[in-house]
């Protein structure tokens, strides 16, 4: 008879090998390591601050920035606070990264669709574009702009286009539309255009399900949503006036500035992500099945038809995922926008953090921003892909 | 008889002019519609437009020699600065009479990564072995010490330095990578979870809050006995950020391991590690090589972000020499443009590697 104890830890020894009570036993001992990790950290971090002699938390949000932003969307000046001054910083970062994908899949699919045509001179320079954008660092590609920009004529040599535009190294100086009241019947007229349309579309689509008729959805949408609008400027006049740079004494008086760095970090950051956009196009397209467009040709679908009905439908939904993942890294290389100046969320972080010393704060806001952003897309992104595949099953 | 007795077949004739050779070359991928030839057009017009001037800009009318921008017309490309300049560009700081050892580094990573990537060269047995070797010495000969003069980190710069973080992030990140897309993978619901957060939140901010973190951060995360170097904290969170996306790269390459791999390596009695090592890893890392590749373009591109943080890579360089006083205004393009040059050299030979071994891979599967 073998004693009692060593059974017991033969027994203990059989533990090991019941994989349910190991795999517990390995997640206990993962987060007590994580906490200890933490622990370590967050203590470290107590006793620093606290030999440094700084506060923690978010109250200096209230406290007065003390610094000037001079590109901003909202009203903000020199006394307002730090949590207004992220505010501004946030707003131009979506400035920058809604313009940045508007131009991004515009080129992009241009670019994309130049790659696949037949004509070997078009191609080819959608190609050399693509390789070249694709592999040089965005970094770099933004900085090169911007010294380009800062590199044309002084605000006297303005270049100017038709005398409204002016390109200078001060940026772009552009005529500012002034809207009077009218304007808003005509805006309320738009917009009625736009859901008159909606419900149009709704009503034709199903029409089309039950009975086969088609009905002419996008010109009915052109009238409805641009035409309503038009027509009625013909009765109360365009109530849009237009107000001109004119050139004074020092610099341009009237209009608005649109600023080297906004350019810079718009024209890289599009042209960077349009190549990468470029090629998630191309092989959307590539991946229609060529069955499908031969049956389509088949079946006398017109060209139009054909792309808008066949084609398209099936190459977005292999198109629009990766989209959304260059509509989110065009998001996040938006931060770069810190080394030309151009003041978005980081930039003004980076000099709330140089003022206020609140280290750990500023970064949490930063990842916080940008989670909440990754977060949003992903969750349009399911909302989309969801939309997509009820398609497919119908 | 209008008809004549054929009893012979006529000679062959030629294929007609306008679909063979260059006209029919021409014909088929330039002219082939009113709209085709319209477009080429535009394009021959946009090339017309855009390269001559360039030619003549960047190596007819430059100038190649001088000591300072004063030597240079403005009319062409100003190349003046790339006698004196050229050694910082690619060796930042680093001590002249110690270029050497950066060289034998470089040098010995060619076979370094032949052996890693290659399959069936001679003395492969060997040649793993030094490949696992090389990281610590390239640290030896780059840093100093046990016999070589120490050099500080701080003095590393230029192109090399790209090299050293890009190299050093994406060799780190893989381990770190595989073991965290293993743990999305995991049936144990905690590892599963710590995983996917550590993955989606890295994913999901930029590489420069990252990069801050490593700067203002990371000291105050440390006991004050301890001082990171400068280079080893952004090298630490060049890794975490480069781990999570290699996650997500090796995922794919797990997720394409048929089921019954794993069902016959548990069949034949293997435990959960002896199943990864031996039978799935190894043929799913084979697969993600391309994304591993595009990892690392990517993060090679990334790591001119160094210059914000204060140091002095390729792009960094590119900067100090358009600011110097002696060039300033006159180099305002051609710093850059010879940096993007050589980072498009690199970033372009890897992605056509990636794209010839993805090749290769779909064809072996078929």
């Amino acid at each position: 008879m073998a004693a009692p104890s060593s059974t017991r830890i033969e027994q203990l020894g059989y533990l090991w090998t019941d994989e349910r009570l190991r795999g517990i036993a390995f997640q206990v001992l993962a987060v007590a390591g994580l906490a200890l990790f933490f622990a370590f950290i967050i203590w470290n971090t107590a006793a620093n601050l606290k030999h440094a002699g700084l506060a923690s938390g978010y109250g200096f949000l209230l406290d007065p920035a003390s610094f000037d932003i001079n590109q901003r969307l909202i009203d903000y000046t020199s006394t307002s606070s730090y949590g207004r001054a992220f505010l501004v910083g946030g707003l131009n970062t979506v400035l920058v990264a809604a313009l940045g994908i508007a131009a991004a899949t515009f080129i992009g699919f241009v670019v994309g669709l130049m790659r696949l045509s037949t004509n070997f001179l078009v191609s080819r320079i959608a190609t050399v574009y693509v390789e070249l954008t694709r592999n040089v660092p965005l970094l770099l590609q933004i900085i090169f702009w911007w010294v380009v920009i800062l590199a044309l004529p002084r605000v006297r040599d303005s270049i100017s286009v038709a005398d409204v535009v002016f390109l200078n190294n001060r940026g772009i100086r552009m005529p500012q539309p002034i809207f009077e009241d009218a304007f808003q019947f005509i805006l309320a007229l738009f917009v009625a255009g736009c859901i008159g349309t909606f419900v149009l579309a709704r009503w034709a689509r199903k029409r089309h399900d039950l009975t086969g008729r088609t009905f002419p959805v996008g010109w009915s949408a052109i009238g409805l949503i641009f035409g309503l609008p038009a027509l009625s400027t013909l009765f109360v006049g365009l109530p849009v006036d237009l107000d001109i740079p004119l050139l004074g004494r020092f610099n341009f008086e009237g209009g608005f500035n649109v600023t080297p760095e906004l350019i810079a970090l718009w024209l890289a950051l599009s042209l960077y992500t349009g190549a990468f956009i470029s090629e998630v196009v191309r092989s959307g397209i590539l991946a229609v099945d060529k069955g499908q467009i031969e049956a389509a040709r088949a079946v006398g679908l017109p060209p139009g038809l054909r792309t808008r009905k066949i084609i398209l439908p099936q190459a977005l939904r292999v198109i629009i995922p990766p989209l959304t993942n260059q509509y989110l890294n065009l998001t996040k290389n938006s931060s770069l926008a810190v080394v030309i100046g151009y003041q978005d969320i980081v930039s003004i972080g980076e000099t709330v953090l140089n003022q206020s010393g609140q280290a750990l704060e500023v970064i949490s806001i930063y990842m916080a921003f940008y989670l909440t952003l990754s977060l949003l897309t992903s969750v349009l992104m399911n909302w989309y892909n969801k939309r997509t595949a009820l398609v497919r099953e119908r | 008889m209008f008809f004549r007795d054929q009893s012979e077949m006529l000679p062959e004739r030629p294929a007609p002019i306008t679909e063979v050779g260059v006209i029919g070359w021409l014909r088929i991928n330039l002219f082939s519609s009113y709209g085709n030839a319209a477009l080429t057009l535009v394009s021959l017009a946009l090339l017309v437009l855009i390269i001559p001037p360039f030619v003549s800009w960047g190596l007819i009318d430059a100038q190649f020699s001088g000591d300072s921008g004063a030597a240079c017309s403005g009319i062409g490309a100003c190349w003046a600065w790339l006698d004196q300049r050229l050694g910082q560009f690619f060796y930042g700081f680093y001590p002249a009479d110690a270029h050497w050892r950066v060289n034998v580094t470089a040098l010995l990573l060619v076979p370094a990564l032949l052996y890693v990537l290659v399959d069936n060269l001679p003395g492969a047995k060997f040649g793993r072995w030094f490949s696992y070797v090389y990281p610590l010495l390239a640290a030896y000969l780059l840093v100093g010490g046990f016999g070589l003069e120490v050099i500080s980190t701080d003095k590393f710069g230029g192109f090399m330095l790209n090299m050293v973080v890009g190299l050093t992030g994406i060799v780190l990140s893989l381990p770190v990578g595989i073991l965290l897309a293993l743990g999305r993978q995991s049936r144990l619901p905690v590892i599963r979870l710590l995983s996917i957060t550590f993955i989606e939140a890295v994913r999901g901010v930029p590489l420069i809050t990252l990069l801050f973190v490593a700067i203002v951060l990371l000291q105050l995360f440390l006991p004050p006995e301890v001082s990171l170097d400068q280079l080893l904290r952004v090298i630490i969170m060049v890794t975490l950020f480069a781990s999570a996306y290699m996650a997500e790269v090796v995922r794919g390459g797990l997720q394409a391991i048929p089921k019954g791999q794993i069902e016959g390596a548990q069949a034949v009695g293997l435990g959960y590690w002896q199943t990864m090592r031996l039978i799935v890893l190894p043929q799913a890392l084979r697969i993600s090589i391309p994304g591993i590749v595009n990892t690392f373009i990517g993060l090679f591109k990334d790591t001119t972000l160094v210059i914000i943080i204060g140091l002095f890579d390729l792009l960094g360089h590119a900067r100090l020499l358009q600011t110097n006083p002696d060039w300033i205004g006159d180099v305002d393009h051609e710093a850059y443009l010879f940096s993007a040059a050589v980072f498009f050299v690199i970033c372009f030979l890897m992605s056509r590697y990636s794209v010839s071994l993805e090749k290769q891979l779909s064809q072996d599967r078929h």
